[in-house]
This record gives structure tokens, C-alpha cells and sequence, in this order.
């Protein structure tokens, strides 16, 4: 390996690096602020280490991982998000008194699988972040030992993540027997001379899409998703509904656009059919929940069949109108988890309507941080999320999906009327009697909570109002992978 | 700048007005009336500059405008432009803005800060559609209004505030999508003719679009703007959101969102896609007239005070649709006067009706009754309005229901018939509104507080504008006329020549 090599993995060394650093101080000194300060600050040299990665790219580091523009952008995404989860988690922790510092270290690693999935052009590198990934979010969702929802939550994601990676190595090992080959270029080069995919390629690409589908949360494959995010710690629950969705969108788009898997009519109505369940499913579920985080899971689901509805568009939009979708959705679902774990105290989460009403009168300042959000889910003007989805509708009219499109509307509709009804519930003044009403925590939001919310409304606003910079970066980044 | 500065003022003024809300509750309602005593006189320097838009008819016709860039990945740009019809719209704007200000000063008690807030940005995305020049801006003030507007009715509403309010807000939003899908649907199709990405009104103006995919675009702007007119069947939103809203908020609803309905029809469906709006407009004068009579006959058949007024809106608004769809100038100019007349009376009924239930505690009809014993100003007032509201000559309203009729004629003499017939209905139920609140028996002897001076100064300056709109109505005529002659609908101007 040469040393551009190096440079060009430094994002990814450094955050390894972070994680045995974390894991050595918690082994010889247990302290808490320690722990989260030299994860956060190992994730900010990481994102620093970006622009000299940069330099040197585009580079395909061995045949596993390539580091262009693109990989970049995923890299910085999903660290930022990282970060700031980080930031939550400390004030959500220290409202616990328990053992804190293993949970940054199962952090690290699991940010460190993330990106390796934006970077992943091989099956191994693939499967290997994946893999990272998982294994540290069972330990993550079930960090509240003491509780019986968390553990029922970790344990439920490890069976059924455990069956979707099995579907996935099968669909490799499927495409791997047709063509020879696991790198995508390699795949994608061996694929593009047949002229009609055979029964073996297609079963093994409905496979991948499969075990993708389950990491993602999509309808059919989308039953452990409430559960899972009603029983995780607040802000893990924040990095399952980001971070961890966000790699694997990073991974499909490039896989999809370099194998070109579009070219087959059935591939492309499978995905479009479960675009739409998902948006149905999701939002219609999301209707019925009086739980604040199963709402929240549902309308991720959702979110996620959007997003489809994007890359389905394909053509040079897609590429771009998903990364700003993801990027907006970033925001907003950090944000609104992070309300829901400031809010959280040490007796169990605040995750039900009841723990939301008049709260604008109690706290207005977490309340409105939370409407924003809420608002900029729903994609009204003035936020990131309107952003997003103007530019999935964008996508769907140049490629002309009415139907999709149609659809899409309907879907975020409903969703508008779950969302209002949780900002509904934080104006109204309640009339249950004081113990009731305050029954939630009043605990005061730490300092860190408070600049990790802030800066995420500031980039809320910010992206609504003015996303030109975004674009352009966004713009140069869709270049390096479409070419 | 001047026009930025008019939906500046308000968007600070209204942030103000939150943050001062700790320090004393007077301060927001100051704020409030200051800044749009501010922005009125703004605009009514530009009504004074109107005099000078000698090259209207040649294009370049706005009186006032401001571009800059804002996306230029999208080509979308800041672009504020000003015209008569703009211009009228704008003052109406700030009038009732101050109108509701003067309504709410008593009536609202609680979050006084955040009330104003809302008030007034509702009010800056009113006068931001009104001078938006870019659909995609034009798109986010639209939805701008929305939202404050959601908050108003369903923290300072009624009863049933949060049924209405959310019931309001999916309703438009439906149409709002259907809307920017046709936008982008529109600007896609500009794309590839031109190879320019642009979301430019005047740029997009000239677009040629194949007949079918402009008539499904057309429907596209056709639903959000008949949502929030509203055309019946779409229209079961606002009894509810107007009932249920505090007074100002019936004011602005009633008297302004409803009009950017009518607004968007003549900036944008009709100009944008001339032939399909063409072909389209038999169904759609149709629908008008339905509105009149639907609207009318479900009017008398209420009880509570601010329903009967709510439904009595759908019956006015039917005149305006009928009237931008008749297309001709003297429709369009009969349509763009019933929608400033009404902005006004029904402003009025709502401000008389909201100091009413202040003091009765209810908006039943049938629980009030004689009250023009005690109350004599709300009564004499309350006539004034309603005979107004029914097309009494020599009020605003008739001037624009009649040229509304005497363009509708031209194009169509059943459809003027019938719209015609529905002035009887609206003289039925505007008099029942007034004989069973304020005439016969006293039915609980009501000791109530008649109208206090400043309501009287409000409502005093609405008298006045309904006969001056009624009585001298040439001035606003000129100004609105230049402006639909630039707007090129399909009612040709042969018509003016002939008349």
C-alpha cells in the first residue's frame, strides 16, 4: 500500500483509532466526560482528515474500498451525524448512572461500519462494514440492562438481522457463481455483457435486496423497526434511524449505479412496489401509534419509501435528489430523537403523548425545537425537509412516475396528520391534574443537548433557506460517481 | 425593495413581537399595529406611483420589482413584481392585517406574543403571494401562510379547534402538492424546449405545452387554488375553520387566504395555460354557479351566526370564479371587485360577529333576537353589512357581482340567468341574519356593552371603502384593468372595444 493509500483511509483509521483509544481510558480510568470528549473529538480529526483524503482522491484503496468524491461526502455525513449523536447520548448517559463508557466505544466501532459501507466497491468490504455495523447496534439497543424493553429490542434485532445478513451472503454467493467475480466493477462488467440477466443473477439481486430492505426498514421487511426503536436508548435509536440507513443508502446507490441493476423491468417494479407499501405501511401505522418513537419508526419507514421513490427515478437527478433527501432527513431525525432522549430521565424514555402535552408551556424551547422538526418531516417550505422533497418530486416529474409521484402526495398527507397531531398535543394545556402533567421529567437539558440542538435547527433553517452551497457540494459529488 | 421591505417588516415585526411578549402583553398588539401601519403607508405610496405605468400594456409592466438570484441550481430566483391587480390586493392585505389587530385586542388573553406572531406572518406569506414573480417562491410563501394559520385556529379556536384546524390543513396541503407537481411538471417541460431551467413567471408564461398535458397541469394549479377559494365539492374545510377560528382569523381567512385562491386562478392557471383554461371553463363556471346557490342555500339553513357568514362566502366567492372563467374584461374586473368588496363585508360580519359571542358567549341566532334595544351600533352596523353582503347598488359588492353578470352574458346567458337568480338567495338569507339576531322578540334579555369606539373606528373605515368602492369605483377598476389587460387571458380584449 502506498501512502496515498493511508491518506486516502485516514477518516476511517482515525475513527478506528478513536474507538481502541476509548476502550483503553475506560479500561484504566472510568470517567464519563472523558469517554464522550475524546469521541467527539476523535470524530471531529476524523471529519478533518476529509479534505486531505480528498487530495488524494479518487482512489481505489486495495479492491475493497474506493475513496472518490462520493465516498467523501457519505464519510462526512454520517460522522457529522455521528458526532452529534455523541453529543445526546452524553446527557441522555448521565442521566442514568450506570456504566457509560463501553457505550463509546460500541459507537465508534459502529460509525467505523458505516463508513466503510460508503466506501465499499467489493462483497467483502460490503459485508464487512455491515457486519460492524450490526453487531455493534445489538449491543447498543440493549445498553439499558436493567430494563426489559431494551433487551427484548436487542435481542429481536439480532435474530432478525442475523437472518437478513444470511440472505444477503446467499445473494452474493449467488452472483458470485454466475459471474466470478465480487468487486462491482468487476460485477458490473461481467453483467453488462449479458444481454438478459439470467434466473441465478436475478434471484441473488432479489436476495441483496432483501437483506438491504431489512437494514433499511422496508415493507415487507420492516417488522422490527417499532419495536426496536421503542425499546433502544433514545439517541441509539437516532443513529439506527440515520446512520445506520443512511450507509446502506450510501452502498445501494453506488452499487445500483454501477451495476446498473435498472435495466431489469422486474428489479425496477419490485423496488417501486415496495416504495409504495412502505409509504403506506408506514404512514398508516404511524397514524395509530399513541407511542412517540414506534411514530417515529413508522414515518422512517416512510420516509425510506420515499427515498426510493427518488432513486427509482434514476437519470442524473436520482443520485443527487437522494443525497439531499438523506442529508435533510439527517437532520430532522437527529433532531427529533434528540428531543425525545433530552426529555427522557432516568425512569424510562419520554416516548408517550401524554409526556408531550403543553409541554410547550413547560419547556418552549425544546417544544419549538421539536415543532420545527416535526415540520420539516412533513417537508413544509422554509425547512431542509421541504428541500428533500422537492427535489424526490423533482426527480419523479423528470422521469415522469406520475403514479409514484401521485402517491407520494397522498402518503405525506397522512403524514401531515400525525405530525400535527403531536404538535396539537404540545400547545394544548392539559386538564389532568398537576402530578399527571408533570409526571414527565423536567430534568434540564444538559449543555451539550442544547448546542446539538441548536446547531441542528440552525442547519435546518439554514438548508431551507438557503441550500445553494449544499448543492453545489452535493453536485461535484454525484460527478465522481456517475462519471 | 420597497416590496421586500413589505414582507420584511412583517416577518421582524412578528419575531418582535413573540419576544416581547414577557415584557408586557401590550407590546405585541403595538408591534403589530405599528408595523402594519408602517407597511400601509408603504403601499399606499405605491398606489400614489400608480398613475405612471403608461408602458403596461407593452410588457414591461410592473410597477415595482426586485430579483435576485436565490437557487440557481433550479434557476430559482427572489423575484417580487407589483401590478395593479398586486397592488390592490397588497392594501387590502394590510387593511384587514389591521382590522385583525384592532379585533383580537381584546378578545385575545392568552400567548398574546405568539398570537401576533402568527398573525403577522400569515399576513407576510399573504402579501408574499401577492408579489411573488417565481412559482417556486410563490410556492413557499403559500405554504408560509399555512402553518401560522394551522396555529391560529387551533390554539386560540372554538370548541372544535383541532378538528377544524387540522381538517384545514390537510385540505390545502393536498392541493398544494398537486400544485408544485405541476410547477415542476411545468418548468420540466420548459427545460427541455429551451434548455433553461427556470421557475420564472414570465419566462414559463410563453411555454408550449401539448393540449393534454396542459390540461392536467392546469388541474394540477386548478386544485390548490379551488381548495382554498373554495369551489364546491372542495369546499367543506371552511365552514369548519371559520367557525371554529378566533375573529381575526375568520377575518384573514375569510377576507384574504380566500382570495389568494382566487388570486393564483388569474395569475397563474389562467395566463399560464390559456387554451386549457378555455376549454375548461363551461365545467368551471359550472362549478360557480353551483357555488352560489350551494353556498346560499346552506347559509339560510344556519343557526350559528359565523357558519351562516362562512357559508355565505362560498356563495360570493361563486360570483369570482364565475367571473375569471367568463374571461372577458368586464368579468375579470367585476370578479377582481367582488373579491376586494367581500374581503371587506365580510371582514365586518366577522369583526361584529367575534364582538358579539364576546359578549353573549355564543353565536346561536336563535338565543339572540331584539337585540337592537341594547345594542343599537351593532345593529345599525350589522344591517349596513348585511344589506352590503347581499348586492344592495351603491355597494361595493354590486358593482362586482353586476359586471360579473354583464361578462358572464356575453359568454354564456344561461349561466347569467342563474348566477343572477342567486342574488335573490343571498337578499333571503342576509336579511334573516339580520332580522333574527336584531329584530323581534327579545328572547333572553341580553345586558350587554354595545360597540366600543375603536371597533367603531374599524368599522367605520370598512363603511367608508364599501362606498367608495360602491359609489366611485373607477379608480380601482383603472388600476386592476391595466393589470388583467397584461395578464393575457383568453377573454379578449375585442370585447372592451366593443363595449
Amino acid at each position: 500500500m502506498a501512502s496515498a493509500d493511508f491518506l486516502a483511509l485516514l477518516p476511517l483509521l482515525v475513527t478506528a483509532a478513536s474507538s481502541l483509544i476509548v476502550l483503553l481510558l475506560a479500561a484504566f480510568h472510568r470517567a464519563h466526560g472523558l469517554a464522550a470528549g475524546v469521541t467527539s473529538s476523535g470524530l471531529a480529526v476524523a471529519l478533518m482528515t476529509l479534505p486531505v483524503a480528498s487530495r488524494v482522491a479518487p482512489r481505489q484503496v486495495t479492491t475493497l474500498l474506493m475513496v472518490d468524491a462520493y465516498a467523501i461526502f457519505y464519510i462526512g455525513l454520517l460522522l457529522a451525524a455521528s458526532m452529534a449523536i455523541a453529543g445526546l447520548s452524553y446527557g441522555y448517559l448521565e442521566k442514568r448512572r450506570d456504566r457509560q463508557e463501553e457505550f463509546y466505544v460500541l459507537l465508534l466501532l459502529a460509525t467505523l461500519g458505516a463508513i466503510t459501507l460508503a466506501a465499499a466497491t467489493h462483497f467483502a468490504s460490503f459485508f464487512l462494514g455491515l457486519e460492524l455495523l450490526s453487531l455493534s447496534l445489538y449491543v447498543l439497543i440493549a445498553y439499558v440492562r436493567t430494563d426489559r424493553q431494551p433487551l427484548e429490542a436487542g435481542l429481536k434485532y439480532l435474530i432478525l438481522s442475523g437472518t437478513s445478513s444470511a440472505f444477503l451472503l446467499f445473494g452474493m454467493a449467488l452472483l458470485y457463481f454466475q459471474s466470478g467475480a465480487m468487486g462491482f466493477a468487476a460485477l458490473a462488467s461481467d453483467l453488462g455483457r449479458q444481454t438478459e440477466l439470467s434466473v441465478q443473477v436475478l434471484v441473488g439481486l432479489v436476495l441483496i435486496l432483501t437483506g438491504v430492505g431489512f437494514k433499511l426498514a422496508l415493507v415487507p421487511f420492516h417488522m422490527w423497526a417499532p419495536d426496536v426503536y421503542q425499546g433502544a436508548p433514545a439517541p441509539v435509536a437516532a443513529f439506527v434511524a440515520t446512520a445506520s440507513k443512511g450507509a446502506m443508502v450510501a452502498l445501494l446507490l453506488r452499487y445500483f449505479t454501477e451495476i446498473a441493476a435498472f435495466r431489469s423491468a422486474a428489479l425496477w417494479w419490485t423496488m417501486a412496489g415496495i416504495a409504495v407499501l412502505s409509504m403506506f405501511v408506514g404512514n398508516l401505522l404511524a397514524l395509530l401509534q399513541d407511542n412517540v418513537k414506534r411514530m417515529l419508526a413508522y414515518s422512517s419507514i416512510a420516509h425510506l419509501g420515499y427515498l426510493l421513490v427518488a432513486l427509482l427515478a434514476g437519470g442524473p437527478l436520482a443520485v443527487e435528489a437522494v443525497t439531499v433527501y438523506l442529508t435533510t432527513y439527517f437532520i430532522t431525525t437527529i433532531g427529533a430523537f434528540g428531543v425525545v432522549a433530552v426529555l427522557s430521565g432516568p425512569n424510562g424514555e419520554a416516548d408517550s403523548m401524554e409526556d408531550y402535552r403543553s409541554l410547550f408551556r413547560r419547556r418552549p424551547w425544546i417544544a419549538a425545537v421539536f415543532t420545527i422538526m416535526l415540520l420539516s418531516l412533513a417537508g413544509i417550505p422554509l425547512t431542509a425537509g421541504f428541500l428533500g422533497k422537492f427535489y424526490v418530486i423533482a426527480a419523479g416529474v423528470d422521469s415522469s412516475l406520475w403514479l409514484l409521484l401521485v402517491l407520494l402526495v397522498a402518503n405525506s398527507v397522512i403524514g401531515l396528520f400525525y405530525y400535527l397531531r403531536v404538535i396539537v398535543a404540545m400547545f394544548t394545556e392539559t386538564d389532568l391534574g398537576d402530578d399527571r402533567a408533570w409526571k414527565a421529567p423536567v430534568m434540564s437539558a444538559s449543555y451539550l443537548d442544547g448546542v446539538v440542538l441548536v446547531a441542528l435547527s440552525g442547519l435546518l433553517f439554514w438548508l431551507g433557506l438557503y441550500p445553494e452551497p449544499l448543492i453545489r457540494l452535493i453536485r461535484t459529488m454525484e460527478r465522481s460517481l456517475t462519471g | 425593495m420597497i416590496l421586500a421591505w413589505l414582507i420584511i417588516i412583517l416577518l421582524v415585526a412578528g419575531v418582535l413581537a413573540w419576544a416581547l411578549e414577557r415584557r408586557d402583553r401590550e407590546w405585541p398588539r403595538r408591534i403589530a399595529l405599528a408595523a402594519l401601519a408602517i407597511d400601509l403607508i408603504l403601499g399606499l405610496t405605491l398606489w400614489d406611483a400608480r398613475g405612471d405605468q403608461t408602458g403596461m400594456a407593452q410588457g414591461a409592466h410592473w410597477m415595482a420589482e426586485l430579483s435576485a438570484q436565490w437557487i440557481p441550481r433550479f434557476g430559482i430566483s427572489l423575484h417580487l413584481a407589483m401590478d395593479g391587480l398586486s397592488l390592490l390586493l397588497v392594501l387590502l392585505t394590510l387593511f384587514l392585517g389591521l382590522v385583525s389587530v384592532a379585533a383580537s385586542w381584546t378578545e385575545i388573553t392568552t400567548r398574546v406574543g405568539f398570537f401576533h406572531f402568527n398573525l403577522l406572518w400569515v399576513l407576510a406569506g399573504v402579501v408574499g403571494v401577492f408579489l411573488a414573480m417565481d412559482l417556486f417562491l410563490f410556492f413557499v410563501f403559500w405554504e408560509v401562510m399555512l402553518v401560522p394559520m394551522y396555529f391560529l385556529i387551533s390554539i386560540w379556536g372554538h370548541e372544535n379547534r383541532v378538528y377544524a384546524a387540522v381538517k384545514f390543513f390537510l385540505f390545502t396541503q393536498a392541493g398544494s402538492l398537486l400544485m408544485l407537481i405541476a410547477i415542476i411538471g411545468l418548468t420540466a417541460i420548459h427545460y427541455r424546449q429551451t434548455g433553461l431551467l427556470t421557475f420564472d413567471y414570465g419566462a414559463l408564461l410563453g411555454t408550449a405545452v401539448d393540449p393534454t398535458t396542459a390540461m392536467w397541469l392546469m388541474l394540477g394549479f386548478f386544485a390548490a387554488f379551488a381548495v382554498k377559494l373554495p369551489v364546491v365539492p372542495f369546499h367543506t374545510w371552511l365552514p369548519d375553520a371559520h367557525t371554529e377560528a378566533p375573529t381575526a382569523g375568520s377575518v384573514v381567512l375569510a377576507g384574504l387566504l380566500l382570495k389568494t385562491g382566487a388570486y393564483g386562478l388569474l395569475r397563474f392557471t389562467v395566463p399560464l395555460f390559456p387554451e386549457a383554461a378555455q376549454s375548461f371553463a363551461p365545467v368551471a363556471m359550472g362549478l360557480g354557479v353551483v357555488g352560489i346557490f350551494y353556498g346560499g342555500v346552506l347559509a339560510f339553513a344556519q343557526t350559528d351566526l359565523k357558519r351562516l357568514v362562512a357559508y355565505s362566502s362560498i356563495s360570493h366567492l361563486g360570483f369570482v370564479l364565475l367571473g375569471i372563467f367568463a374571461g372577458n374584461a368586464l368579468a375579470l374586473e367585476g370578479a377582481v371587485m367582488q373579491m376586494l368588496a367581500h374581503g371587506i363585508t365580510t371582514g365586518a360580519l366577522f369583526v361584529l360577529v367575534g364582538a358579539l359571542q364576546e359578549r353573549l358567549h355564543t353565536r346561536d341566532m336563535r338565543r339572540m333576537g331584539g337585540l337592537w334595544a341594547t345594542t343599537p351600533r351593532f345593529g345599525a352596523i350589522g344591517l349596513f353589512f348585511a344589506i352590503a353582503s347581499l348586492g344592495l347598488p351603491g355597494l361595493g359588492n354590486f358593482v362586482g357581482e353586476f359586471l360579473v353578470m354583464l361578462g358572464t352574458y356575453r359568454v354564456s346567458m344561461p349561466m347569467a340567468a342563474l348566477a343572477s337568480l342567486g342574488v335573490v338567495v343571498a337578499t333571503v338569507y342576509s336579511l334573516a341574519l339580520v332580522q333574527q339576531a336584531f329584530h323581534g322578540q327579545a328572547r333572553e334579555q341580553w345586558k350587554v356593552d354595545d360597540l366600543s369606539l375603536w371597533s367603531l373606528v374599524s368599522l367605520g373605515a370598512m363603511i367608508v371603502l364599501q362606498l367608495w368602492l360602491g359609489l366611485y369605483p373607477q379608480p380601482v377598476l383603472e388600476t386592476a384593468g391595466q393589470a388583467l389587460q397584461a395578464l393575457s387571458g383568453f377573454g379578449d380584449a375585442t370585447m372592451v372595444v366593443r363595449r
